[in-house]
């Protein structure tokens, strides 16, 4: 039965799964009660299975890392976002943090699924074969992933410092990491997201020399600009100038604006792709 | 062999005010189990003897047995029958196993939810057991009341929050810095409330406190009490960077944390976090102090509405504790009476002399 579906199909899953742990999550806290943390994390685990093995079909189908057009880069946004909070963010030990991410991970899979046109062109052997350029796409997009969390734990460290500030600590208040938490937190994440692009585009700068022509100015502006304020964010964290409320804006704006430049990365392919028109699957 | 009568019978908050309460408060439990020592009709014994209740426990051969007690304690301590009667407690079967229920998870107490009674009731089980005089049936009623009591703490808000002023200080604390053990924290002031917070910190882990005070010696007294160190009080302002908690409670007329220097301790320290609480009346902290970054400052009045807000969720659970509690006391019950070979009678509500056996 499950050898037959279909990449989408196990997307479709793993979307329902993510979005399980998001109404699990929603229906505790609105019974006044903290999510819990081991049936939020068991439909995150189930879900990251479903998508890893649909994401593998994909990449089968593609002869590679499936980064070929805006739907698979949304849904590895997002398996890379999953693939970290596994990672990492289990040892926080807030049900919480678990119920957020799945809803990053339910927002982010079901709206790519929703959206035919994101993959209505499937391209195969987009990195020419050239493992450099797989590993620099993966990575670069893996670190998109890492700003996906660090732009949850923002959005969390911006609600616990409302309800600080403006004194409103019971209720579902009450379910939230500590602010000193939050703000290590999004500095670690900062620094890896940081640290993973930064790896991500050096290797892409070896190509990229190699052959200017072959990166679109547009990517090649969006990509340095979002790496250019997630280092700027991080340097200035470090040094003390940017604190608190505006630092975690700052994060929030740095997710936005990698989010908005995958629109130059999808625009910009590589010359040697074969493009190729698929309908897309149920 | 006549069937057991489980019974309580005692005063509590509810009925006796704190004037009557020091009347009745038991000096010597050993005296008392000495007069009841020589009843037949007492199988089984304890007692709960606490600032807000008197409540004896026990297992008659029949309803003569909760007299004998009321008698030997009344002329124990010469308390009159009749007005004891008037503002009494007294259950009987499995409205007394419920009781027991309500008093150990906190249902029934002056402060709803308080954690104190569960050990004050353990105490008491222990206390009859020492004694000898807990039999089979208080040993499952007082193991169920244990088991019921914890599953209500889990599961409901009945002890959610805090509702005392200085435990709801290191709950904010908590919120802000999570574990107390790496946060340094000065106590300003070496009045009442200023001591308190200061053990309320220490107990939960709190391992860097300093007590700053114009009385140096009673600031040393504190100080030595919870082992913290002592700051001269001239250094409040200067020396404050160190610190990420500062608690303010002192009867000084005039401001004694200016926000100046509040914003000169933030600009050394601008990541990490500063947590002023200002429990004195006149307020102790420039409130301009609030609008800073990273600085969160709580006055008595905000640490009260949170206490309050707390004291109200955990009664608004009350209704839902007492569903959970009264379905295993009716489990203890049914059990009670069928290792007794009693039928059970489900018709009369609980405390009815229906419900009287075993």
């Amino acid at each position: 039965m499950f050898a037959d579906l279909t990449d989408r199909q196990w997307l479709w899953v793993a979307a329902a799964f993510y979005a399980a742990g998001l109404v699990l999550g929603t229906l505790a806290l609105l019974r006044g009660q903290r999510p819990s943390g081991f049936a939020v994390s068991a439909a995150i685990v189930a879900g990251y299975l479903c998508q890893w093995i649909g994401l593998g079909v994909r990449g089968h189908a593609t002869g590679g890392c499936p980064l070929g057009n805006r739907f698979e880069i949304v849904q590895f946004v997002a398996w890379s976002a999953i693939t970290l909070y596994l990672l990492v963010g289990v040892t926080f030990r807030s049900g919480l943090f678990g119920y957020v991410t799945s809803g990053l991970g339910a927002a982010l899979t079901l709206v790519s699924l929703s959206v035919p046109s994101w993959d209505a062109v499937l391209r195969t052997h987009i990195f020419g074969g050239n493992p450099w350029i797989e590993l620099h796409a993966a990575l670069a997009i893996f670190s998109y992933g890492v700003f996906g969390l660090l732009a949850l734990t923002s959005a969390l460290f911006l609600l616990r410092h409302f309800s600080l500030k403006s004194k409103h600590l019971g209720g579902r208040f009450s379910f939230l990491p500590s602010i000193l938490d939050l703000d290590h937190i999004e500095f670690r994440l900062l620094a890896i997201g940081v640290a993973i692009l930064t790896l991500a585009l050096a290797f892409g700068s070896v190509y990229w020399s190699r052959d200017t022509a072959s990166v679109g100015h547009a990517k090649l502006a969006a990509t340095l600009a979002v790496w250019a304020v997630g280092a700027l964010a991080l340097f200035l964290r470090g040094i003390g100038r940017l604190l608190a409320k505006r630092f975690a804006w700052a994060c929030l704006a740095l997710f936005a604006g990698a989010l908005l430049s995958l629109q130059a990365v999808d625009s910009s392919r590589h010359p040697g792709t074969t493009p190729m028109v698929a309908t897309p699957r149920p | 062999m006549s069937e057991p009568f489980l019974f309580v019978i005692g005063a509590t908050h509810h009925n006796a005010p704190l004037e009557v309460r020091e009347r009745l408060a038991l000096a010597s439990e050993s005296d008392l189990r000495a007069d009841l020592a020589g009843v037949d009709s007492i199988r089984e014994f304890a007692v709960l003897n606490t600032c807000n209740r008197v409540e004896f426990y026990g297992v008659g051969t029949d309803e003569s047995a909760a007299d004998r007690v009321q008698a030997a304690y009344c002329a124990r301590q010469k308390f009159a029958v009749a007005e004891f009667e008037r503002i009494r407690l007294r259950l009987t079967g499995r409205a007394a196993a419920l009781h027991l229920f309500e008093v150990a998870s906190g249902v029934d107490s002056q402060l709803v939810g308080e954690n104190e009674i569960f050990g004050q009731v353990k105490d008491a089980y222990a206390a009859a057991q020492a004694a000898g005089s807990a039999g089979s049936v208080l040993n499952r009623v007082f193991q169920k009341a244990f088991q019921a009591a914890k599953h209500v703490r889990t599961h409901t808000g009945i002890a959610a929050g805090t509702v005392s002023i200085a435990n709801v200080a290191v709950e904010l604390a908590a919120d802000i810095f999570g574990s107390l053990g790496g946060a340094k924290v000065l106590v300003l002031g070496t009045g009442e409330i200023g001591g308190m917070t200061a053990k309320a910190f220490a107990s939960r882990g709190a391992e860097d406190l300093a007590i700053a005070g114009r009385r140096t010696e009673a600031a040393h007294e504190i100080a030595t009490g919870i082992g913290a160190g002592v700051l001269p009080f001239g250094d409040r302002e200067s020396r404050l960077a160190e610190y990420d908690i500062v608690v303010s409670s002192t009867a000084a007329t005039d401001t004694i944390l200016s926000a100046a220097a509040v914003a000169g301790a933030m600009r050394r320290r601008p990541a990490r976090p500063l947590l002023l609480i200002d429990l004195a009346v006149p307020r102790d902290i420039d409130v301009a102090a609030a609008r800073l970054e990273n600085v969160f400052l709580y006055n008595l009045d905000d640490l009260a509405g949170i206490a309050e807000k707390n004291r109200a969720a955990r009664e608004a659970e009350i209704a839902r504790c007492r569903v959970i509690l009264a379905e295993r006391a009716e489990g203890l019950w049914s059990h009670l009476c069928r290792a007794a070979g009693i039928p059970v009678d489900r018709s009369s509500p609980p405390g009815q002399p229906g419900h009287a056996a075993p």
